[in-house]
């Protein structure tokens, strides 16, 4: 039994042990040290430029679109009505890939280059054609 | 007053603990609505042109049908628009509308002799469209539906699970399962229409996307005549008026499932 209760056993190994551990455990924030991914810069098609707008505003759409995508076809399968009318009074053909994937016809320079970002990966283009615009991938 | 003040104090308290935790839940009310309460200010409707009816049906003249070739240019139309593979092995086969012969379409109905014609004849058959449909009833997470608008059997691919209750229901064999990715065996992809992806179960869908546009069903177009569509329950429909001048009958009527396909015989 230790008359000094104070005194640290192994002191050498433990505190090398201590350090090594500290440089491990830290090993993964210093590799990344400096590389934070900068913001997907999105492109917008001449379409998509020429009107402007987008379905709803930016702020919206950008925090949104799922939802809105969600309510959509529920609408168009579940309850027959195919025409969003937004708050402008714009009216549109609620589809996937006939009416965003119109405007936004470069989607892996747009949606996918976003969700790539933000680590998303829609499972929707199973079924939805993702180039309705181009005749091959 | 001591335990009157006491009393009031606790009244007090009482209510603004209520008060308190009622506020998020009466907030949470108001944006759980679903549909229009997410976005108060868009609306939703039908397009301009959207054909419109209690119950779609079908009539199906068979007198007009000369052999399995007539039938033929319904299901390339169909299975052209609804991207419906090809698949090269007869059990994975996906079918929207096909030919079939009469006492597979009619078990039951037929005798020990029949017509020559009607031996020889193929009757194109697709989902029945029932007004009681068995399928809608088995289906755990509402898939498949009848439409309140117009009486289709919907199938909703988002909520499809690959459960297969619905085909077991069916006594049609009107639907099929995915077994394999479909996408490798769509020869000629229609752009404007989903595919649909392995482990969901597909089906004739009348053609609503093109009644939202107030286009005839494909097959109907493709008929040549032998394919009439309308309102079941408008007298003066086409339809109606078919059934009203001629003998038909309907796949399993006994089962009580109520089709909405009428064959004039
Ligand atoms: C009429 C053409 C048009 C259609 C249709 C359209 N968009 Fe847009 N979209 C735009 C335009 C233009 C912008 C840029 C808006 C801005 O910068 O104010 C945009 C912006 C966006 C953004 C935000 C991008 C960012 O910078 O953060 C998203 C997300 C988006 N759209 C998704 C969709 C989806 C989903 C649909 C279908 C529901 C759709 N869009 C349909 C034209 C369109
Ligand atoms: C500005 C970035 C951005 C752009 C551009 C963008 N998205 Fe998204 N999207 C997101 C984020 C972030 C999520 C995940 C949201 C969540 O999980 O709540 C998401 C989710 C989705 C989802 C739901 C996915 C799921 O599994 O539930 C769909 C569908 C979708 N996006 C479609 C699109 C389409 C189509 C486009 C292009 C027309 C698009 N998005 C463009 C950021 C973006
Ligand atoms: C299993 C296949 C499948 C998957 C996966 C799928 N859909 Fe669909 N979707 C369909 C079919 C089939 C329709 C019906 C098309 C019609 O009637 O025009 C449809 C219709 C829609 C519609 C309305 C019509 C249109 O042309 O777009 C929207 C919007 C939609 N889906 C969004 C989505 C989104 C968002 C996802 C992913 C989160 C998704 N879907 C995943 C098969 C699928």
């Amino acid at each position: 039994m230790p008359k000094n209760k104070k005194e640290l056993y192994n002191k050498k190994g433990v505190i090398a042990g201590i350090v090594i551990f500290a440089f491990i455990a830290a090993l993964p924030f210093l590799i990344n040290l400096g590389k934070a991914a900068p913001a997907p810069e999105l492109v917008l098609t001449s379409k998509a430029k020429e009107a402007k707008e987008c379905v709803r505003s930016k702020e919206f759409i950008k925090r949104e679109h799922m939802q809105l995508l969600d309510e959509w076809r529920d609408t168009v399968v579940r309850d027959a009505k195919r025409i969003y009318v937004n708050p402008q009074g714009k009216e549109f053909n609620m589809s996937l890939s006939n009416t965003c994937l119109d405007c936004h016809s470069n989607k892996t320079d747009f949606c996918d280059r976003c969700h790539d970002y933000a680590s998303v990966s829609p499972y929707c283009w199973d079924c939805h054609i993702d180039n309705p615009k181009e005749m091959k991938r | 007053m001591k335990s009157s003040s006491r009393r009031s104090f606790l009244k007090i308290a009482g209510l603004a603990a209520l008060g308190i935790g009622a506020g998020p839940t009466i907030k949470a009310f108001g944006t759980i609505g679903g549909h229009g309460a997410l976005q108060p200010e868009a609306s939703f409707k039908k397009g301009e042109k959207a054909m419109e009816a209690k119950q779609w049906a079908m009539v199906v003249d068979t007198r007009k049908i000369k052999s399995e070739a007539d039938i033929r240019p319904m299901v390339e139309a169909c299975h052209q628009i609804h991207n419906v593979p090809d698949q090269p092995i007869d059990r994975h086969a996906i079918k929207w509308i096909w030919p079939e012969e009469f006492h597979n379409a009619f078990p039951g109905l037929q005798s020990q002799f029949i017509s020559e014609k009607i031996e020889n004849t193929s009757f194109p058959v697709l989902c029945n469209h029932c007004e009681n449909p068995p399928c809608v009833r088995v289906c755990p997470t509402k898939a498949t539906f009848k439409r309140e608008e117009d009486g289709i059997v919907m199938m909703d691919m988002h909520r499809c699970i690959g459960c297969r209750f619905c085909m077991a229901a069916c006594p049609f064999g009107a639907r099929s399962f995915n077994f394999r990715d479909p996408e490798p065996f769509i020869k000629n992809v229609n752009k404007e229409y989903p595919r649909r992806m392995k482990g969901v179960v597909e089906k004739c869908n009348f053609c609503a996307e093109r009644l939202a546009v107030g286009k005839l069903p494909a097959c109907v177009e493709a008929s040549n005549g032998i394919l009439t569509f309308g309102n079941l329950y408008d007298p003066q429909s086409e339809v109606r008026k078919l059934i009203r001048e001629h003998n038909t009958i309907r796949r399993k009527i006994h089962l009580g499932t109520k089709p909405t396909i009428y064959y004039i015989i």
